[in-house]
């Protein structure tokens, strides 16, 4: 069965028709071409796929399409504007955040809801580790991650 | 000058924003997907097999079994092509078989014209088995009569031995202090976040372009020629980024069937695209070692002798055969040079999936075992591990007990120096001196590690560069050397910009390898790129400045002796700051002067590495350990390297916080389960199989002893695998100093230290 959705995808808005079986995930890849989303396991596990639905972290993968009806979805893509990168990414650059680059995405979409969503409030690393706990990588033991977050949180502050 | 610089990372750009196109972002129209049927057995060959019922649903393309596929046998180990018959990769692999051999083993393969079509078929193909006898331990596929996972086999894949010194036997009876004990490692998972994919299509009749997620593109071309049996030309391998490798994208896992699919399908795109599920048990794992170890010291605290024996489960396939234990024993060689070695291993199948190439390359087994035996032989001495270690680790002027060559650039002394500092050994130690009998305690623990920096002389070592000169006075440079996440394109960079004389944003790499324009190099392992690309690199940049400045003295008249490239303009030698012209204008006269100039200055150069540089390092860890909760929390660890001259501290950063923290989740956490009895898998998931999330891993420490290797071009070590080797033992280590429970066997999960800790009476 098929239907069709209206969503503001990184803001613009967007229609999609779609097999009532797809993922949010699969959509965005192969839709609207927003192939920042990747797939690390497909079930929720690694975070890899990670966009916001109006500014909430969410496994894409594992989040049908139809529910994104009437919503706003964020990805990777549309973090950058004019060639500028968002304060998350620029951190990540900075810190070394950065290695396979397959986990990068849904981290940077994790990280800027952890940052927007208590504005001037300060996290500490461990507050950061549990806010980014539903994303895997394998490559950086995360260190280089949490500092990236920590850093855009300090610059806020400033 | 770029070496040694924090330059921005070539490639996190376009990671940041999600530009990077990895294979799954290679989608074309009209793309097939295809799917193996998967044995629900782990032994047993197929009685019937019906596929009439998938090749009925609509969306359907084709259903192949085993009985379709070419009888070629081939071997899937990402290594160099061996000249030597004697020295070549066991072939034991068929694109689909009917002899299962492990739980997951391809039976069959579908192809769809959707994914959900796809999973709807497999789900369709019904097979029925004849259940063989399942060997899930290398003991039981080695016993007397045991029935053969291969025929002919005898269930053994290899065997090596090496002694250094007069008599190991003769020592380890004289020794005064003599440890014999067993110690074992289980299965561990790369968990690349980027599952195995490839997509293969064709262009005409003959070649077939394969893009896959690869380590190794230009050996997944010739094992493709080999396994199809077509000529290797024909076979185009294009590697874009990959999500991660850590070994298990070092071997031909997919490449073949793609390409044998797409060749019966007309040419058509086809891809697979492996679920986490599959990547799990169907490509590769490491090989979990069984090691009893004998090893003897007198009471000064002067390691004597050790003897090693091996027996490494190489699961269902070969893979990478036997090399995976002969390297683990060969790289442990260098740590305790004046103590005898004795190592014997033996590499058998064995009804789990098949066990590969994983970070460090069966050192973490054997150097578990190595610096379990030696944090024994130091407290039954009386002594402080740490002074033990540093009594009897390798010094510069050791030399190698087998070889006789001695060991040019060493820093462990070092290394074990900063890290007692680094972690405050000798104050905690002091501390803990009184005793503990609370539940909650803490223990100190250390262990070292040596590597290599290559696979010389076991293995050929080949790396191609080629720089060209653009029109604008900026470089291109292409290697053979592949970006696979350790940051391999970015010191490449580093080093083109060092020894051209060039601003380093002026280089350009190409990040794609495709085996019909890239120089040829074996790709990603053995934490050898770095140090056998430099000479490559830095050779092809010096013939490039040579031409360079011909062509600078073709324009000036100035002999190109007194002349020089630095900053990305030729200037005087005598004197750097008189400019004689920038390199843009030079380029460009050099590309379009109608009657004069070089044309397009690009050098090519392929060299051969024959020498390999040990690298060395340790862990330290403080733990506390709850007992009654059976759970060990890291409170302090950091890694001491001497991996040489540092090219890029931040991503070497990067390497030691990764290894580090893979390394505490083989540790800790992780272990595919395997059923005993049937050989069934419990865990291929990332929710049962526990690799650590952003919570599991503490800060991880790290310092680096630089040490200018001189076998390198700019004086830099292997670093991206060494990381990973020494925190396990130095956990266990740390474990047995907070308890004095020692534990034999990885992972120190709380079901293994609640049995231990029973057993000696803490609860």
């Amino acid at each position: 069965m098929r239907q069709t959705i209206a969503i503001t995808l990184n803001g613009s808005p967007r229609r999609f028709d779609v097999d009532v079986r797809q993922s949010l995930m699969e959509v965005l890849r192969e839709q609207a071409g927003t192939l920042s989303v990747k797939q690390g396991c497909g079930v929720g596990e690694c975070g890899a796929c990670t966009v916001l639905i109006d500014d909430a972290p969410v496994d894409s993968c594992i989040y049908l399409a139809v529910w994104a009806d009437g919503r706003a979805v964020r990805t990777t893509e549309g973090e950058c504007r004019d060639g500028q990168l968002s304060p998350v990414q620029q951190a990540f650059v900075e810190e070394g955040a950065v290695q396979c680059g397959i986990c990068t995405p849904g981290f940077v979409m994790a990280a800027t809801a952890l940052t927007e969503r208590r504005p001037g409030e300060p996290l500490d690393r461990d507050a950061i580790r549990r806010g980014l706990a539903g994303n895997l990588c394998r490559c950086t033991g995360y260190a280089t991650i949490v500092t990236a977050v920590e850093k855009c949180i300090c610059r806020e502050e400033e | 000058m770029a070496i040694g610089k924090n330059v921005p990372r070539v490639d996190a750009v376009a990671k940041v924003t999600g530009r990077a196109r990895y294979t799954d972002d290679y989608h074309m129209p009209g793309m097939l997907h295809a799917g193996y049927v998967r044995s629900t057995i782990a032994h047993g060959r197929v009685t019937r097999i019906d596929t009439a019922q998938a090749a009925a649903l609509p969306g359907v393309e084709a259903v192949y079994t085993f009985e379709d596929v070419p009888q070629t046998l081939f071997a899937t180990a990402g290594h160099p092509y061996s000249l030597d018959p004697a020295h070549m990769d066991v072939a034991d692999r068929l694109l689909l078989t009917g002899h299962v051999r492990y739980h997951g083993d391809e039976v069959a393969v579908v192809v769809a014209r959707d994914r959900l079509t796809l999973q709807a078929a497999i789900a369709k193909v019904a097979v029925e088995y004849e259940p063989y006898p399942v060997m899930v331990e290398g003991a039981a596929a080695l016993a007397e009569g045991a029935f053969e996972i291969h025929a002919g086999s005898r269930n053994r894949i290899g065997e090596s031995r090496y002694q250094t010194g007069q008599d190991v036997d003769a020592a380890l009876a004289a020794a005064p202090i003599r440890i014999e004990s067993h110690y074992r490692s289980r299965i561990v998972q790369h968990c690349h976040i980027e599952n195995h994919i490839a997509l293969a299509y064709m262009d005409d009749l003959d070649q077939i372009t394969i893009i896959s997620s690869t380590q190794i593109p230009h050996i997944a071309r010739r094992i493709v020629g080999e396994a199809l049996g077509l000529p290797w030309g024909q076979i185009r391998v294009i590697k874009p980024y990959i999500g991660g490798g850590f070994g298990a994208k070092q071997d031909v896992v997919l490449e073949p069937m793609v390409a044998w699919l797409t060749r019966r399908l007309d040419g058509r795109p086809v891809q697979i695209d492996l679920s986490r599920e599959e990547c799990m048990i169907g490509t590769r794992i490491r090989h979990p070692f069984d090691i009893a170890l004998r090893a003897g010291a007198d009471e000064e605290g002067r390691l004597l002798a050790m003897d090693l024996d091996v027996i490494s489960n190489s699961g269902a396939y070969a893979s990478h055969g036997h090399s995976v234990a002969a390297a683990g024993g060969a790289k442990m060689r260098s740590l305790y040079p004046n103590a005898q070695v004795r190592y014997h291993a033996q590499t058998v199948y064995a009804n789990i999936p098949a066990a590969g190439a994983m970070r460090a390359y069966g050192s973490p087994q054997v150097l578990f075992a190595v610096e379990c035996a030696v944090e024994e032989a130091a407290r039954r001495c009386g002594m402080d591990p740490l002074a033990f270690r540093l009594k009897n680790v390798v010094r510069p002027g050791d030399k190698d007990g087998l070889t006789g060559k001695p060991f040019l650039s060493c820093g462990l002394v070092e290394c074990l120096e900063k890290g007692r500092a680094l972690i405050g050994w000798d104050e905690k130690r002091a501390a803990l001196a009184g005793g503990q009998d609370g539940p909650i305690r803490r223990g100190l623990g250390v262990a070292c590690f040596s590597y290599a920096s290559g696979t010389f002389p076991v293995c050929l070592e080949i790396a191609g560069a080629r720089i060209i000169l653009n029109q604008d006075g900026s470089v291109h440079v292409q290697v053979g050397a592949t970006e696979i996440g350790q940051g391999s394109d970015t010191v490449v960079a580093q080093m083109a910009a060092e020894t051209l004389g060039i601003p380093y944003e002026k280089v350009h790499v190409v990040s794609t390898q495709d085996t019909d324009v890239a120089p040829f190099d074996t790709g990603a392992y053995a934490s050898r790129q770095a140090y056998v690309v430099s000479n490559a690199v830095k050779r092809a940049a010096e013939e490039l400045k040579e031409k360079i400045l011909a062509q600078a003295q073709y324009m000036t008249g100035i002999d190109s002796a007194a002349l020089d490239l630095q900053g990305g303009a030729v200037v005087y030698v005598e004197a750097p700051e008189r400019r004689v012209m920038l390199l843009g204008d030079l380029a460009l006269a050099s590309y379009y002067d109608k009657e004069h100039g070089g044309g397009q200055l690009t050098a090519d150069v392929s060299l051969k590495t024959r020498t390999n540089a040990p690298t060395f390092g340790c862990t330290f860890v403080e733990v506390e350990v709850d007992i009654p909760l059976c759970r060990i929390t890291i409170r302090e660890i950091c890694n001491v390297h001497d991996s040489g001259r540092i090219l890029h501290p931040i991503m070497a950063a990067g390497q030691v916080q990764g290894g580090a923290a893979m390394g505490i989740g083989a540790a800790l956490y992780e272990e595919l389960l395997v059923d005993a009895e049937s050989g069934w898998i419990y865990n291929n998931n990332l929710l049962d199989y526990k690799f650590p999330t952003p919570v599991d891993i503490p800060e991880i420490g790290w310092a680096f002893v630089e040490t200018t290797e001189p076998t390198s071009g700019y004086g830099n070590k292997s670093l991206g695998e060494p990381p990973i080797i020494s925190p396990p033992a130095a956990i266990r280590n740390a474990l047995w100093d907070a308890t004095g429970v020692k534990i034999d066997t990885l992972p120190l999960t709380p079901h293994r230290l609640f049995r231990h800790f029973k057993k000696a009476g803490l609860i």
